[in-house]
């Protein structure tokens, strides 16, 4: 340590109660970087919360120690920061703290102040097999004689002339008696804590001892893609993060749990899509959010919950439970995940709530600031699958809801109309369904009423 | 046979129980649609509705009070207790009614309640947040109390709380709900309350205690047997209320040197009344004093994470105290 530089080492903190271990996501300073205090030096990602690690000092970026991806438990060094000069502080505290805090007294090797106190197992002992325990060699504390000295002495023979150096063929043990304790009261080793007050190492904290606070738990979650150790020439591993474990789990659990059931329907949608062309622009200018066709779509189904509300309900094995609240959870993608936000009492707001809803569920997904209240209680899903040109698709159900539904890509078409070929604007609804709960006949109904509801939409229509 | 966590064998537990038994239902402080804080009863209500399992106001002695009362008319109820901090609104219920409720009645009623409540510190939760309440509820006849140390005694524990005729305290260790993994069968066992559970045979010395502390212990114990020939006979008391007697004994007598470890503080703790059982039966077999190692008489523990360091026992603490037995 006569360098004029410190290392510090900087340990995961305890993000969240109960959590005991974090992902790194990504290091935000390399090597060589200098850092001021609580500047962020790395993102974390966990079951709970998604944060940064600030630095808890200033300096400049020494050794990187978890890699990104990496799993680090709750309390293990991630990197050190190399400060400048006062070398007397936390790393100095790791050498020494192992030193026990009462110094060896004086020297015990011929202690033998509990010789002659025999506890009552050794008296048991002694007078079942009728050993004169004068003639027993004592390894425990002051020379006392232990319950296993006679144990051994009694499977010896007795005969025990050879066991008159024991205490020098076991030098550790009698060493390690020395620091336990002073011969005058050999029980006082015994005490649970330190009478003295808390030393200058324990209030100093070294480290690396976890800390609690001092973080931004709100700070954005970054899903790491990160390829990690192994494969060969041919193939390469991708880490599992916490969300694709997720999005496994759920998805496994939906198909093995929920017959599932398809059927799909035609819609024309011409109508809405003169009146979106009408009114997005505007709408645009007073809201300030894209006026998408996603929140037609959504006013219909809700409407078509509300006539037929099986449909938002849940299997509970031995009955079947329908929910009165609407709360819409809408499929958003991205780079490489997919969530499934909720919109909360879907059934009491307006399309122009709706579309404020959609983009705002979908700003935060993007940006990673989605809430666990914003993926909590949904009843039904919506996925807009058109957004990515899709015209068909088998949607699995969001678990543990009865159905979910796709909108697909709006295509124009040639459609006959009274005899009359017509181009047409349409699109697809595909529908999955729980067949534990819904036939064919109730989800025909309501697809019909969808689809009732999305063509019954005019230029009159209100958005308010 | 699964790996799962502490917390999902407690939830696998109640949820095992739930679709066996109908009259079992849970309840407590957002146990429902938030799915407890810890997430332990995360999607019970989605399983089985919220008849089954309630959100209650911020009232634990209605909590505890209306479990009773559903209890002596045939329910199954188990009550959380969000943390057992909390508890002790809930103790005049518990203590004055459900533990004297079948005596009271001459055998008339009975009060099959489980309450749930998380013991412990060490998670940065202050005073209000990591008690270890086992000693105010230790002693009171009518009462059981069981205290899992693994993820396996969780779930045999809790199952076999629920099918108990009588009221069973179940004080789960909120540090172990995420840290501590094992092996748990998926199918249906129970662990049998009144049992201890012998963790480890050894000849040198004995150590008794329960819930997370025994981790230390069992690390401890390890690091002793390679580093210094130190063996260590460790049994988990696994119920703390009726303490399994004859384990105590059979253990002491084992070594004849005794540690008793818990976090709840020493005086007046259950390591006490283990010595005590120890001393009446076992005098002659005894080859040292009887040692205990528990959490220090203050008052709450302390919100610094130094302090909070201080209060608790970790493995050094405990190995040092092994150590210095193994050498007297």
């Amino acid at each position: 340590m006569t360098d004029k530089y410190t290392m510090t080492d900087v340990a995961m903190p305890q993000l969240a109660e109960s959590l005991v271990s974090a992902t790194i996501a990504k290091w935000l300073k390399k090597p060589g970087d200098p850092i001021e205090q609580y500047e962020p030096i790395c993102e974390v990602i966990t079951d709970k919360v998604n944060a940064e690690i600030p630095s808890t000092l200033d300096g400049v970026m020494g050794d990187i120690l978890a890699e990104e991806g990496q799993v680090v438990s709750v309390g293990e060094v991630i990197c050190r920061i190399q400060t400048a000069g006062a070398s007397d502080g936390t790393v100095a505290s790791a050498g020494g703290a192992s030193e026990p805090a009462h110094s060896p007294g004086a020297a015990i090797s011929g202690d033998t102040s509990m010789r002659s106190r025999y506890s009552p197992a050794v008296q048991t002992l002694a007078a079942q097999h009728g050993i004169d325990l004068n003639r027993v060699q004592g390894t425990g504390l002051g020379g006392r004689i232990t319950r296993k000295d006679v144990l051994k002495y009694i499977e010896q023979g007795g005969s025990q002339g050879a066991a008159a150096q024991p205490a020098v063929t076991e030098p550790a043990r009698a060493e390690r008696r020395e620091q336990s304790g002073s011969a005058a009261s050999p029980f006082s080793g015994l005490k649970q804590q330190p009478a003295t007050p808390l030393s200058k190492e324990d209030l100093f904290t070294p480290i690396p001892d976890v800390r609690h606070s001092g973080l931004h738990l709100t700070e954005t979650p970054k899903i790491p893609t990160i390829e990690v150790e192994g494969g060969g020439r041919s193939d390469y591993f991708i880490d599992v993060t916490p969300i694709r474990n997720t999005i496994a789990r759920n998805m496994r659990q939906s198909v093995t749990e929920i017959p599932h059931a398809w059927t799909m329907i035609e819609v024309d949608v011409t109508n809405l899509v003169l009146l979106r062309n009408k009114l997005k622009d505007e709408f645009k200018r007073n809201e300030g959010v894209n006026l998408t066709y996603l929140a037609f779509l959504l006013k219909a189904v809700v409407n078509a919950i509300k006539d037929y509300p099986i449909m938002n309900s849940f299997w509970a094995v031995d009955k079947i439970v329908v929910k009165r609240d609407i709360n819409l959870s809408l499929a958003v993608g991205t780079e490489d995940s997919v969530m499934t936000p909720v919109i909360h009492r879907a059934d009491q707001k307006n399309i122009a709530g709706l579309a404020r809803e959609i983009d705002e569920l979908a700003r935060k997904t993007r940006e990673g600031k989605l809430t666990l209240d914003d993926m909590q209680g949904g009843t039904f899903t919506v996925n807009n699958t058109g957004s990515f040109g899709s015209i068909l698709s088998y949607p699995i159900i969001n678990y543990p809801q009865a159905a979910i539904l796709t909108f697909e890509s709006i295509v124009k078409k040639p459609v006959v109309i009274n005899d009359m070929i017509a181009v047409r604007s349409m699109a697809n609804l595909c529908l999955s369904l729980d067949h534990r709960i819904l036939d064919g006949v109730i989800c025909g109904r309501f697809l019909q009423r969808v689809k009732d509801n999305l063509e019954g939409y005019t230029l009159d229509t209100k958005l308010y | 046979m699964a790996v799962m966590e502490y917390i999902d064998a407690i939830r696998l537990a109640m949820k095992e129980e739930m679709e066996k038994d109908e009259s079992v239902f849970v309840l407590g402080e957002d146990v429902g649609v938030k799915g407890g804080v810890f997430t332990t009863t995360k999607g019970l209500i989605e399983q089985f509705g919220e008849m089954r399992v309630l959100d209650t106001p911020l009232a634990e002695s209605a909590i505890a009070g209306v479990a009773i009362g559903a209890a002596m008319y045939g329910m199954k109820p188990i009550a959380e207790m969000q943390y057992s901090d909390f508890m002790l609104p809930a103790t005049n219920q518990i203590i004055s009614e459900a533990a004297k409720i079948r005596y009271r009645s001459n055998n008339d009623w009975s009060c099959p309640i489980v309450v749930r409540a998380p013991i412990g510190g060490g998670i940065f939760g202050g005073l209000y947040h990591s008690q270890c309440p086992e000693s105010i509820f230790f002693g009171t006849p009518g009462l059981k109390i069981v205290a899992p140390f693994s993820a396996y005694d969780a779930k045999g524990l809790l199952k076999a709380a629920v099918r108990d005729p009588d009221p069973v305290l179940f004080f789960e260790n909120k540090k172990c709900y995420k840290l501590i993994t094992g092996d748990v069968p998926e199918d249906d066992y129970v662990v049998p309350i009144g049992k201890a559970n012998v963790l480890r045979e050894g000849s040198d010395i004995t150590v008794i205690g329960y819930s997370m502390p025994l981790h230390f212990v069992m690390q401890a114990a390890e690091e002793l047997e390679k580093e210094e020939g130190i063996s260590a006979h460790v049994l988990d008391l696994r119920t703390l209320q009726p303490l399994d007697q004859d384990a105590i004994i059979e253990s002491a007598r084992r070594t004849g040197k005794v540690l008793i470890v818990h976090e709840d503080n020493k005086t007046g703790g259950v390591g006490g009344e283990v010595a005590a059982i120890i001393s009446e039966h076992c005098l002659y077999d005894l080859d040292a004093p009887i040692m205990r190692l528990c959490g220090p008489d203050v008052p709450a523990m302390p919100i610094s994470p130094p302090m909070e360091k201080f209060f608790m026992l970790n493995k050094d603490k405990v190995k040092e105290s092994m150590r210095q037995l193994a050498l007297y």
